[in-house]
Formats: C-alpha cells, structure tokens, sequence
C-alpha cells in the first residue's frame, strides 16, 4: 500500500502539537472521539491548550484526561455537565470557559473551515450569550452575529479512511467530526481501517481528502459508551 | 415514573401529529417516545447527527457509534439518515423540525424559557436548547406545575438566565395547558378535580382563561 498521509502511530501524527495550541476536536459525548490522538496529547504532555470541542469528556476518558492532567487552559464547549473536574477547574477559575449554543457552535467551526469569518442567528438572541455581540434585523427579526472558528490542528476520529486522507463515518460517531476536519490548518485523522486508494466509493465519502494532512490507523479502539440503555428482546 | 409525570407525558404525545419530525429533549420530554402511536410516520430527530431515532438496543446489540443527544445507545428505524452537526442545526435553525418538546426549570408569562443555567450551582452549558426553541416551528414545554419547595415555576419574569426570549407556544404541566398569545398567557386545559383557585395559587404569572376551557385530555 502506498503510505500517502498515513503515519505510524498517534505519536508521530501528533508530534508538532505545542504549548498554547488551539485543537478542534471531533466527538459527541464519548462517541467519534479520537481517544489514541488524545491520550498521546496527554503523554506528550503540552500545555496551555485552547480545545473546541462539543463536550469534555468525562473526568477518565476523552478529553477529560487532558483536562485531569491540566494542560487545558481554555474549552469552548457546547455541554460539560458529565465533567466533575471541569467543574473544580473552572469554579477555582483555573480553567477558561466559553459555553456556546450546540448549533452555533458547530457552524462556527464549518464556517472557520469554509472561509467564513462570520455568520448571523437568531440562537441566543435575548440570552446572555448575546451580550457584547453585535445585533443587526433581517425581515422584522433581530440576529447576532457568531465568528468563524478555525484551529491549528483538527483531530477527528473516521471509520475508514485511504492514503490520500478520503475519510467515511459511521453512523452517530460522525457529529462534529466533518467539521473539525475543515477547520484544522493540519487535520489529523484518526480511523479503524484504511483501505487502499480507489476502493472508496467516491459517492460515499464524507470528508474528501483536501481537508486532511495525517492519517493514523488506531488499534484497540475502547469506544466507551456513557449511557448504555437497553430494552429486552420480544 | 410518578403519576404526574406519566400524565404530562400523556398529554404531550398529543401535540405530535402523524407525519410530524420531531425533536424531543433530554429527561422527560425523551419518554414522549413511547407512546407515539404505532401507526403514525413520526420521524424523531436527533441533534448529534440522526433523523429516525428507533427504539433502545436489545441488549448485546448497543452500539458507541449510534447514541442520541442523551448520548443513550439507541438504533435507527428503517429510512433513517445520519449527518454531521452544522446539517443537524441546519435542520433545527432552518424551521425543518416541526415540533420540540422540551423541559424546562421556568416560564415566563411572555413565553421565555429558562432551562440550562443556575448561576453558581449548576454550570453544564446550554448544549442544543437555545438553536432548538429559535429554530422549530413550535415549542411546547413540559415540566411540573411547582418546584419541590411548592414554588411555582411559572413566572412573571424568569429569574434564571434565560434559553429563548418569547419562544413557547405550549406549556404542559401536570395540572394545566397554557398557550402563549399575542395577547398574553392563556389558560387552556385544566386536570379534572382541580379548581381555578388551586391553579391561580400555584401560579405565579398572570393569565387569562380561555373561553372554550376543557378538561385535560390525555393518551389512552
């Protein structure tokens, strides 16, 4: 197999990652996180870390362990309520916060990705996320304004990727993850196989390669699941 | 579930008509789902990337990559469709979702909803209820009539940080069905056994009472 964008492991995919650097991450709860990328960002051990990201993980897994381990300085962040150290960190004011609507944040990051600088909603009009931001009516209705978000680094976790970097989700586990990928001057891509060049079909890929620098082959994925709800069988 | 809640979730599943897509919130409002009837093409949508949520997993079958937005393991029902998170508020911001039923901590007479924020206690973030109630074509609320210290959560003003300004059509609790109109806060359904005293007492906002007021109905 050609190697194209792939590197050998998560340490190396992730090596040029410094002090004061601004990730997007991919993920929804625990599901599409890219749990090998994170755990070498907490073996590496960088600081200062700027992370946007929908949730944070919980206190032991995701990006909760990067918190746990205090090389986070600010999340933006949709919803952290399964966080208890986030929690700690930010009443002790050690950790910065910036709590955006799960909608808003999302099209920031696509617009961050897309050349977009900024974008007006009716989201959070009337609430104090409007506050200090500039409001303008379109058609009788009031709007703010939201700005583009972009990261030196994406990391985003994918199914299956090729060489070039062509990337397919699997179902839920795609969330933020198409996003990041465009929002990342370097996109890392972590996935559970990678097939040769050509055995994507080109109707079916979700993030085309343009957006995406490394790809690594995660092995042994936990996939932790945070509410495991059942029903019995009929 | 206690007897309230079941019977304002009863009374919930009312406002979804066949063909609707709909948006249940985390808590409460996510138990609408099972009393949809059987019969009604209802899409249920999912704000982390799923429109057709199914019902839960058999077990052994739970799946990390399929979960809705109480990251709960769920499947999909047949003619479902997965996308990433701007399409998913796309569809919510874009007025595609029909109908948002979600719960609440207040209410105002105006219609503004409090429901993510207790500043100094409880800070989880707002997740997708402030894209959702300026996005849906209609907001209906469910939540108990008064707090557990018997305070009522229909206010005059929200006292919380608010989630939407003026943004509830509908507010279901278990003893009462208001409308938010142009001309204010309208009483529309009462539980039977209950008098317009015990209402006006538990009720902190102002309202008015409709004209054809009905007894509270609810799902067989």
């Amino acid at each position: 197999m050609k190697m194209g964008k792939i590197v050998s492991s998560a340490t190396e995919a992730i090596e040029n990652i410094h002090d004061g650097a601004t990730l997007v991450v991919g993920g929804f709860g625990l599901s599409g996180n890219p749990e090998h990328l994170i755990q070498a960002i907490r073996d590496k051990g960088v600081k200062d870390l700027t992370v946007v990201s929908n949730n944070c993980g919980v206190d032991d897994w995701g990006l909760g362990i990067l918190l746990a381990n205090k090389q986070i300085k600010k999340m933006v962040s949709s919803y952290v309520g399964e966080n208890k150290i986030f929690e700690n960190q930010f009443l002790s004011g050690e950790l910065d916060v910036e709590l955006v609507p799960q909608g808003t944040l999302a099209e920031r990051i696509r617009a961050g990705g897309a050349g977009i600088p900024g974008f007006y909603t009716r989201t959070g009009v009337g609430t104090p996320i409007a506050e200090g931001k500039e409001h303008k009516d379109f058609n009788g209705r009031t709007y703010i304004l939201e700005e583009g978000i972009k990261g030196d680094f994406a990391l985003v976790k994918a199914w299956k990727a090729d060489p070039l970097g062509n990337l397919i989700f699997r179902n839920t586990a795609r969330n933020f993850n198409p996003l990041a990928a465009m929002a990342g001057k370097i996109t890392i891509a972590e996935v559970e196989e990678i097939v040769e060049v050509g055995e994507l079909d080109p109707n079916n890929i979700h993030t085309p390669s343009i957006y995406v620098q490394r790809v690594v082959l995660g092995s042994h994925f936990e996939k932790r699941i945070e509410r495991r709800t059942v029903r019995k069988a009929d | 579930m206690s007897n309230d809640r079941l019977h304002i979730v009863r009374r919930a599943v009312l406002e979804i008509e066949d063909g609707m897509n709909v948006n249940l919130g985390i808590g409460m409002p996510t138990l609408v789902a099972n009393e949809i009837p059987e019969n009604y093409q209802v899409l249920l949508q999912s704000e982390n990337g799923l429109l057709g949520i199914g019902p839960y997993p058999i077990e052994g079958a739970e799946d990390a990559d399929l979960i809705n937005a109480g990251k709960e393991t769920v499947t999909a029902v047949p003619g479902a469709a997965y996308f990433d998170s701007a399409e998913s508020f796309a569809m919510i911001r874009g007025g595609h979702i029909d109908l948002a039923i979600l719960g609440a901590m207040e209410v105002s007479e105006k219609g503004d909803l409090a429901n993510w924020m207790i500043p100094g206690k409880m800070i989880k973030g707002m997740g997708g209820a402030m894209d959702l109630v300026n996005g849906a074509k209609r907001i209906v609320i469910i939540m108990e009539h008064v707090n557990k210290h018997g305070e009522s959560k229909i206010k005059r003003e929200c006292t919380l940080p608010l989630t939407g300004k003026q943004v509830v059509h509908r507010l279901i609790t278990d003893l009462a069905v208001f409308d938010f109109t142009d001309e204010g806060m309208v009483l529309k359904e009462m539980v039977e056994g209950v008098t317009l005293e015990e209402i006006k007492e538990k009720t902190e906002a102002s309202f008015t009472v409709s004209d054809d007021l009905k007894p509270i109905s609810f799902k067989e």
